[in-house]
């Protein structure tokens, strides 16, 4: 009997605190279909203001995948060698490289951004977007060479590039008959981290951003505090959208990753 | 097939980044076509050796490596020509075991046809037809090692070189890969050097065994001499069975509790008997006696461990047909020309040969 | 070891295979990190210590009233989120991680989802919990006749800062509950344990470095944690809205600079600290 009630009392627990994360996110995906917020769902649905937000902030939209892929691609080329290289050469200095970049972590985006621009906020022409790509590589990159390095160490690739080695072939030819076709399943964890986070990617983007050069966040913020509730949901809607399917990738990949291990 | 080149080491000795020792200077040949095997507990540098010879280790400054005489200490591992086979097999999970074995070739620019000629060859040489198109995750263990076996030796490597190939198996196919690997090793006669901590395993394949401890050689010689001439304690302990006696000589002869045995030097002498050359006899038929501790039936035979006839219990091999019961007195005796004395330790480690 | 011999012993390490070419695949990562975060970054110090102030701009967050207290608020703050999340996030991922039932991965799903969710978004579905038309003002209107609004609060900061805290650590403490040692556990049964002093003293012990990793990087996100604050617009200041507003309304950059240097320094020291703790490399969450 006691545990039984102990069961329903976490039950009980757990379910609140996951409608506490919930409602208001249904909520807000509700709001954007609504024609009136202030008089609910009775108010009659509609995707007026999907469009509307469409037409306001199609640009944000588009910019957000273009940095989102841009930083992919640098950090897919930027981390997928140092993966390896990091992985094959442990010692002092690979722990040494390995906290270096994991440091943008631990400071917050802001700083990160505050320091980009004081450094390199005078070339105009790379105030346009390059300048937040590259602060999003900086703090993405941890994450895609973390992925790949665990899948190596699972596969233990340093035997299996030694053995490569032994059989004549050059590191070049190493890297791209074993290594790499090795490394696609944390290639593919990394990179839905990556283009997750950077379509997210706030704090850092908002500090460096110009009228001309917004992401799908930036514009968030603004329509937050300048227009009506339906518009703002419907454009959080619009994220969602975005980002809810490569959340389930996520999940789903990291269930296979579990029930092969 | 060719047999290989030989291979020879000068003063090779490893220290690693932490200044850990793992490697006292090695000199030795190996000759052609030879089998050489490497014995010993973990730790004792036998797997360090194999990499200098492979080239994955340098050794530190001062060593050489030599292939029939040429310096190939600065050549890194692609480019030695050697064959490798490792502990975990190492086969590459994005080939099929076909794409697997060929690989080396490929590397070496050989054409689709030849090879696809070879890894036929080598397929049939190993025994796994059927098996050219299966994935590596699909395979058992006792395939993968005929798989990681095929790959290294396709591409006519001059030197084969295994890492404990059979360590990951379970013991009944052990036994089965270790006699089909025999067979394989002696049809292609490329120089091999085997790397094992199995004494049995080192017996069975080797042509010369080097024993190892602590980063040294104790011991380099036949099977046959390392079990009945061990050079140490060590050796005489590690392979195989050992009673060891210590005891003084004096008139020609050491002096147990039970009897007198005829030893041709004097002064303090350590001797090691093997279980199977003392035979268990009535009690009054012999000079030596003792009493039964225990004893365990193995199946061929039995073994009988007996108090009170040297200074520490003796373990002896006795037939599986004799009735032997713990308490019992019974007689030992002992074959003097199957006494072997051990040279002096010179220190705790032993003396190399 | 004389230079020479010192050399060839480093030449000779380097002739296993491969170490050129490793070296080459690190230089991408080591311009990228070079150029867009190493330099920028002392750039950024050397900005901080350039001001009217000079050096004394970095004691400045512990010695002026107004940041010293914007200091403390956001550190109460994060703290407070810690230690609600930890408890939060242990109660339901013990649950979680050990009872199946039907509708468990969806639960699970339901709790990991707004893991990436930035602070904006997270402030705003704080507005529609706790704001002026929010869900929760509605339903106390119902019952109670007085609507209830705290969304801009320090109440509805801590709400904001616990939204995205909790998917994080519960991640994090499942994983660990998964890695439990089940034998631990049924060895103190054997010797008599109940349900309370198992839990007591062999599985919230086992999970204390757990606790630290994540509470660790709870701390430092919600110490950094900009747009869920930018957002609520509270009255309440936080450090990172103190350095946005120094930065764009007062155009102090030394100061901006300054205070940036100074909370990136207490999260790294926070991180630093949990993981010589912990013995092993955190995992970062987003």
């Amino acid at each position: 009997m006691l545990t039984r009630l102990v069961f329903a009392g976490q039950l009980a627990f757990t379910l609140v605190v996951a409608a506490f994360l919930i409602v208001p996110a249904v909520l807000s995906m509700l709001a954007g279909v609504t024609v009136n917020y202030f008089r609910g769902i009775r108010s009659g649905v509609t995707l007026e203001w999907m469009v509307e937000v469409w037409e306001l902030y199609a640009e944000t939209i588009v910019r957000s995948f273009e940095v989102a892929f841009a930083t992919l691609l640098l950090t897919l080329i930027v981390g997928v060698p140092a993966a390896y290289a990091l992985h094959v050469r442990q010692g002092s200095w690979s722990r040494l490289i390995e906290e270096i970049i994991t440091l943008p972590l631990a400071v917050p985006g802001l700083a990160i951004a505050l320091a980009l621009l004081l450094t390199y906020g005078g070339f105009g022409a790379f105030r346009g977007s390059w300048l937040f790509i590259a602060g999003h590589v900086v703090f993405t990159l941890p994450f895609m060479v973390r992925a790949v390095m665990a899948v190596f160490a699972a596969i233990d690739v340093k035997t299996l590039d030694e053995s490569a080695a032994s059989l004549g072939a050059s590191p070049w030819r190493r890297f791209r008959d074993v290594i790499a076709p090795n490394a696609r399943p944390g290639i593919l964890a990394g990179s839905l981290m990556v283009v997750t986070l950077s379509l997210g990617e706030f704090n850092l983007t908002w500090m460096l951003h110009t009228p001309l050069t917004k992401t799908l966040p930036v514009g968030l913020a603004d329509s937050y505090a300048s227009m009506r509730l339906e518009i703002a949901s419907a454009y959080t809607l619009i994220f969602f959208i975005m980002i809810i399917p490569l959340l389930i990738a996520m999940q789903m990949l990291g269930r296979d990753k579990r029930s092969a291990a | 097939m060719s047999a290989g080149v030989s291979v020879g080491l000068e003063a090779c000795a490893k220290t690693f980044a932490d200044d850990t020792r793992a490697l006292e200077p090695v000199t030795l040949e190996i000759a052609r076509g030879e089998t050489l095997v490497f014995l010993g507990p973990s730790g004792c540098g036998k797997t360090t050796t194999l990499r200098i010879i492979a080239g994955l280790e340098a050794p530190d400054p001062g060593g050489r490596v030599r292939f029939d005489g040429e310096d190939v200490t600065s050549i890194p591992i692609e480019r030695r020509n050697v064959g490798m086979v490792f502990q975990s097999y190492a086969l590459f999970p994005n080939m099929n075991v076909a794409e697997n074995i060929g690989y080396g070739l490929k590397i070496r620019g050989a054409s689709r046809a030849q090879r696809q000629a070879r890894v036929e060859e080598l397929v049939a040489l190993t025994g796994i037809e059927g098996l050219e198109r299966r994935q590596v995750d699909q395979l058992s263990g006792g395939q993968r090692q005929r798989v990681a076996l095929a790959r290294a030796v396709a591409p006519r490597p001059r030197v084969l070189l295994l890492d404990e190939p059979l360590t990951a198996l379970d013991a009944s196919l052990r036994e089965r890969l270790r006699v089909e690997l025999n067979r394989l090793l002696r049809s292609l006669g490329i120089t091999t050097v085997y790397v094992t901590h199995d004494q049995a395993e080192a017996m069975a394949l080797g042509d010369r065994i080097v024993v190892m401890r602590a980063g040294a050689i104790a011991q380099i010689g036949s099977p046959r001499e390392i079990y009945f001439e061990p050079a140490s304690r060590f050796v005489a302990e590690f392979v195989g069975a050992a009673n060891i006696v210590e005891g003084t000589a004096c008139d020609g002869a050491i002096v147990l509790p039970g009897a007198r045995i005829p030893i041709g030097t004097t002064g303090k002498v350590t001797l090691m008997l093997r279980p199977e050359t003392i035979a268990v006899v009535p009690p009054d038929a012999a000079e030596l006696s003792g009493r039964i501790e225990n004893v365990t039936f193995v199946g061929d035979r039995q073994r009988i461990v007996i108090a009170d006839a040297a200074s520490r219990p003796l373990l002896i091999d006795a037939p599986n047909t004799i009735a032997a019961a713990p308490g019992e007195r019974v007689g030992l005796r002992i074959d003097p020309t199957r006494i072997r004395v051990l040279p002096e330790e010179r220190d705790e480690q032993g003396g190399k040969s | 070891m004389s230079l020479a011999a010192r050399f060839r012993l480093r030449a000779a390490k380097a002739a296993g295979s491969g170490t050129a070419f490793a070296r080459l695949c690190l230089v991408p990562l080591a311009i990228v990190v070079a150029a867009f975060f190493v330099l920028p970054m002392l750039g950024l110090i050397e900005v901080g210590a350039g001001g009217p102030k000079g050096m004394a701009a970095y004691a400045a967050i512990l010695v002026e009233p107004r940041y010293r207290s914007t200091l403390i608020n956001t550190v109460v703050l994060a703290a407070a989120t810690t230690v609600t999340t930890l408890v939060i996030a242990t109660i339901a991922g013990l649950f979680l991680q050990r009872n199946r039932f039907p509708g468990h991965s969806l639960l699970v799903a339901m709790l990991t989802f707004p893991l990436a969710f930035p602070g904006v978004v997270v402030g705003f579905l704080v507005i529609l919990l706790a704001g002026r038309q929010g869900l929760i003002g509605d339903i106390s209107f119902r019952l109670t006749g007085g609507k209830l609004v705290f969304a801009y609060s320090l109440g509805g900061l801590f709400l904001g800062y616990l939204y995205f805290s909790i998917p994080r650590v519960i991640l994090t403490i499942m994983a660990a509950v998964e890695k439990l040692d089940p034998w631990l556990e049924e060895a103190a049964r054997s010797l008599g344990a109940g349900p309370w002093a198992v839990h007591r003293d062999v599985i919230l012990p086992a999970l204390v470095p757990a606790f630290v990793a994540s509470g660790a990087i709870a701390f430092a996100t919600a110490m950094g944690a900009f747009g869920t604050a930018f957002t609520l617009a509270t009255n309440v200041d936080v450090l990172p809205m103190l350095i946005y507003t120094e930065f764009t309304l007062a155009a102090d950059l030394a100061m901006a600079a300054a205070l940036s240097v100074g909370l990136g320094l207490v999260a790294w020291a926070i991180l630093a600290l949990a993981r010589s703790f912990a013995g092993t490399t955190i995992a970062a969450a987003g």
